[in-house]
């Protein structure tokens, strides 16, 4: 039998042990995603990659694809259903695209200019959350996070560290970090490493580089991030 | 402190997998996990603090900061406030001097609300340091109050404040005649364990925890996985609002239940089992360790089960506070001493279950049920109930009837006869199946209990008409944001927005269109969840409001727009600093005082 299933009417190849968000982004078909990242297990937990397979909703990151597969990814009512999780994740933190110094690189405002997301449609919760500057190159902004664990999985996954974890349960989970004193400083974060690097948000910078690409040159500034996302993610590991 | 965890961890022979007993050890020892602990653990047991800090903040028996040293939680279900409860908080706060959801400035008392503690059939509820508090009423808050304020340890407070009642009203194929210790297995060997698993499928088996899944099916499915490592879990993590019958069942049906789990295991090739057992129900937990003793005296578990070489042995794991780990993923999650996070399916527990390993979860029913068909076969069980629905449902019957308590019931029985078997008058609706089940109103008793029809893991909650309905979706709608895992989005975020947009309507504050952005939103959340919860954390809203459109809508303002807060109470903080009270310092809707 051939290893083929459908994407909103296209066929499709993958291969055996491919998830469908594998399979779809190996043949150039975005499908809308935050928590995933090609380098890292995946996580399955923000549902912006809510597909329907053979009728019934799944996360595109986790489900594995299979043959005769018939995947409804870019249709009106899946395209409704994930600017709302977006807007979700704007109300429940504190995003202030203006004033944050990620605005133009940032992969949840992109999503939502992708969705033509136009307000944040539900009540904000303007929760109180800190910064934390301890560190002399890094900075968390705890207002800004969307609790994707990307962080989590590369200081795992790439840098064989174990800087970040989240802690807490419903709406109060939370990013903490590895130190008796719950100080960024005091963990073995490194600048260079990857899990600096990773944040699909503003939640973590590295610090002294906020302006040297002025706004109107950043990355999503004239490309959405279908293309942006395709270009870096078709070919993973590749250097 | 330090000499206490260091032979708490070698107790638990320094096993990661064990973290969550090891932390509930510490909080009944200190009434916290303190810092110094956090670290002598995370050294011992060779994890990271952060994984430590996690579970601690997920499971709300643990605390990382001081609670009294008599931590007192009182049961929040709807049955317990139908029962009185609300009223009973406040006059135990006055009593005890001390605001609910707060320690008292001596570190004597600390008091707060806890979700369904499983005693909906005597309540109001509550536990202190753990134990279950039975019938609270106004004489039991003074007594208790005494208590306290003498200082007398919890272990000498009067033995019938701790009374739990079984109530066992009505039996039926399973209850009536319990079988006798080892009777099921002695009956499977000498059948055959391929012949016992064809008997269960033959009977028609499905599970109990409400899903209903085809236990022979799931059982088959384990026992043809690769690899000789299997595990047999039993799910008595009952925390469905207005269920109890697992309390009752382990309480004086026990051995019939760890004989399913021991034939269970004894088809699929395992070797070792969990009873998951919810930390409310920790007053079960002595009785339950002497029973799987005096089994394994009896050579019913152990290295050498009934001679033939047969190996299977049960520890008890409890839980610490947490209604999602009931959910099976995260039950076994949290088995491994993590927070109870649902998995991504597949895979599916039948083939990497806890520790990755093919691992059978099944409800402490439905283990009961096959302990019964291993002796007796399973036609006897499938001439009883429907047509997809065979045997009997053992129910928690609560809320308002002249007889609540435990009912074993053939399935196909209607609405009607359950009704009129517990003395129930005047009744509104039903809540079947608990907050994540259906509501049901007066018009359609003569539905069914079956998979068919009414599916219910066995909660079932009676209204009466002195009952407000939107009372009781807001009792659960907040239960659910108060317990989602907060893993994925929709239900993270959706169950918090449920409950402020269900609260807004409820207040008053809601206007046109707000009833049908709750409904949008239901939607939401009901689709595009992880787990259970979320899909069904929407079902109290959506099946009143499908019943009660118009109860929603009495409640809305007659004007086009109301903000998501209230103006007026926003500027109390203006008030406060200007030190105005007048008119002109408060504002008002400018519709409201058309």
């Amino acid at each position: 039998m051939s290893n083929t299933l459908t994407i909103d009417g296209n066929t499709i190849p993958f291969t055996d042990g491919q998830t469908i968000m594998q399979a779809a982004t190996a043949t150039g078909v975005y499908i809308p995603h935050l928590c995933h990242h090609p380098e890292f297990t995946p996580h399955g937990s923000c549902k912006l990659c809510t597909v329907k397979v053979n009728g019934r909703i799944c996360s595109a990151c986790t489900f594995p694809a299979m043959a005769g597969q018939n995947v409804l990814s870019n249709t009106q009512e899946l395209t409704a259903d994930r600017k709302k999780i977006t807007q979700m994740l704007f109300v429940e933190g504190n995003h202030f695209c203006p004033s944050c110094e990620k605005t133009g690189n940032c992969q949840l405002q992109a999503v939502a200019y992708h969705l033509n997301m136009l307000d944040d449609h539900y009540p904000l919760f303007y929760p109180q959350r800190a910064v934390d500057a301890s560190h002399h190159e890094v900075l968390i902004d705890h207002n800004r996070c969307i609790f994707c664990t990307l962080c989590v999985r590369a200081s795992q996954q790439t840098d064989g560290k174990n800087v970040f974890a989240i802690s807490g349960r419903g709406i109060n989970k939370h990013l903490i970090v590895n130190a008796d004193s719950g100080l960024l400083k005091d963990t073995d974060l490194a600048a260079s490493d990857r899990a600096a690097h990773i944040c699909p948000t503003g939640a973590i910078l590295i610090k002294h580089t906020a302006y040297q690409v002025p706004i109107g040159q950043r990355l999503y500034d004239h490309q959405q991030i279908d293309q942006v996302s395709l270009a870096q993610e078709q070919t993973p590991h590749g250097e | 402190m330090q000499a206490f965890i260091q032979s708490l961890v070698a107790s638990h022979q320094h096993q990661p997998t064990h973290l969550l007993a090891i932390l509930r050890a510490i909080q009944a020892q200190a009434h916290y996990i303190p810092e110094a602990a956090i670290k002598q653990v995370a050294t011992l047991l060779n994890i990271p603090r952060s994984h430590i800090m996690g579970v601690i903040e997920f499971y709300s028996f643990l605390h990382l900061t001081p609670q009294g040293q008599y931590e007192i939680l009182i049961s929040d279900s709807i049955t317990d406030q139908m029962l009185g409860k609300n009223e009973l908080m406040a006059y135990l706060s006055e009593q005890l001097h001390v605001a609910v959801g707060a320690v008292r400035s001596d570190g004597l008392v600390s008091l707060n609300n806890t979700s369904c503690t499983g005693l909906c059939d005597q309540g109001p509820a509550g536990l202190v340091n753990g134990y279950a508090l039975s019938r609270l009423s106004r004489a039991r808050i003074d007594q208790i109050a005494a208590l306290v304020e003498q200082q007398t340890p919890v272990n000498e407070w009067p033995c019938e404040l701790f009374q739990v009642e079984d109530n066992i009203i009505q039996t039926d194929l399973l209850m009536t005649t319990p079988i006798e210790s080892g009777a099921a297995l002695k009956a499977s060997y000498a059948r055959g364990w391929s012949e016992t698993l064809a008997e269960i499928d033959r009977a028609g088996l499905r599970g109990r925890g409400g899903a209903g899944f085809k236990t022979a099916s799931k059982w088959q499915y384990c026992k043809d996985e690769a690899g000789p490592e299997r595990y047999v879990v039993c799910n008595a993590d009952e925390g469905e609002p207005g269920t109890f019958k697992d309390r009752v069942l382990l309480n004086t049906y026990a051995q019939q239940v760890f004989e399913g789990m021991t034939v269970c295991a004894a088809i699929i090739g395992a070797t070792h089992g969990f009873l998951y057992l919810r930390g409310e129900y920790l007053f079960l937990y002595d009785k339950l360790q002497q029973i799987l003793d005096e089994r394994r005296q009896a050579g019913l578990l152990g290295n050498n089960i009934l001679n033939s070489g047969l190996q299977f042995d049960i520890e008890i794991c409890l839980g610490a506070g947490a209604y999602i780990c009931g959910e099976e993923s995260a039950l076994i999650e949290s088995l491994e001493g993590k927070m109870g996070i649902p998995r991504n399916r597949p895979p599916y527990p039948v083939s990497q279950g806890y520790l990755q390993k093919p691992t059978v979860v099944n409800n402490v029913e439905t283990f009961l049920a096959a302990a019964h068909i291993a002796v007796h076969g399973g036609d006897a069980f499938a001439q009883i109930g429907t047509a997809q629905s065979k045997g009997t449902k053992i129910l928690s019957i609560s809320g308002d009837c002249a007889r609540p308590g435990i009912y074993e019931l053939p399935f196909g029985t209607t609405i009607h006869a359950v009704l009129a078997a517990c003395g129930a008058e005047d009744v509104l609706g039903v809540q079947i199946g608990g907050p994540s089940g259906t509501f049901i109103a007066n018009t359609e008793f003569d539905r069914r209990l079956a998979f068919e029809d009414l599916a219910t893991g066995g909660s079932f909650i009676i209204f009466n008409h002195s009952r407000q309905l939107l009372d009781i979706a807001q009792n659960f709608t907040h239960f659910f944001a108060l317990e989602s895992c907060g893993f994925c989005t929709p239900c993270r975020v959706g169950t918090s927005l449920l409950k402020k947009q269900l609260d807004k309507i409820v207040d008053g504050h809601g206007s046109a269109g707000d009833v049908a952005e709750l409904e949008a939103l239901c939607q939401i959340v009901k689709n595009h969840s992880h787990c259970g919860l979320g899909q069904t954390a929407a079902n109290p809203i959506l099946s009143t409001l499908e019943r009660y459109p118009e109860l929603y809508q009495s409640r809305l303002k007659a004007i086009s727009y109301e903000p998501g807060f209230d103006l007026d109470a926003a500027l109390a903080t203006a008030r406060r600093l200007a030190n105005r009270n007048d008119a002109a310092a408060h504002l008002a809707q400018v519709e409201d005082s058309l």
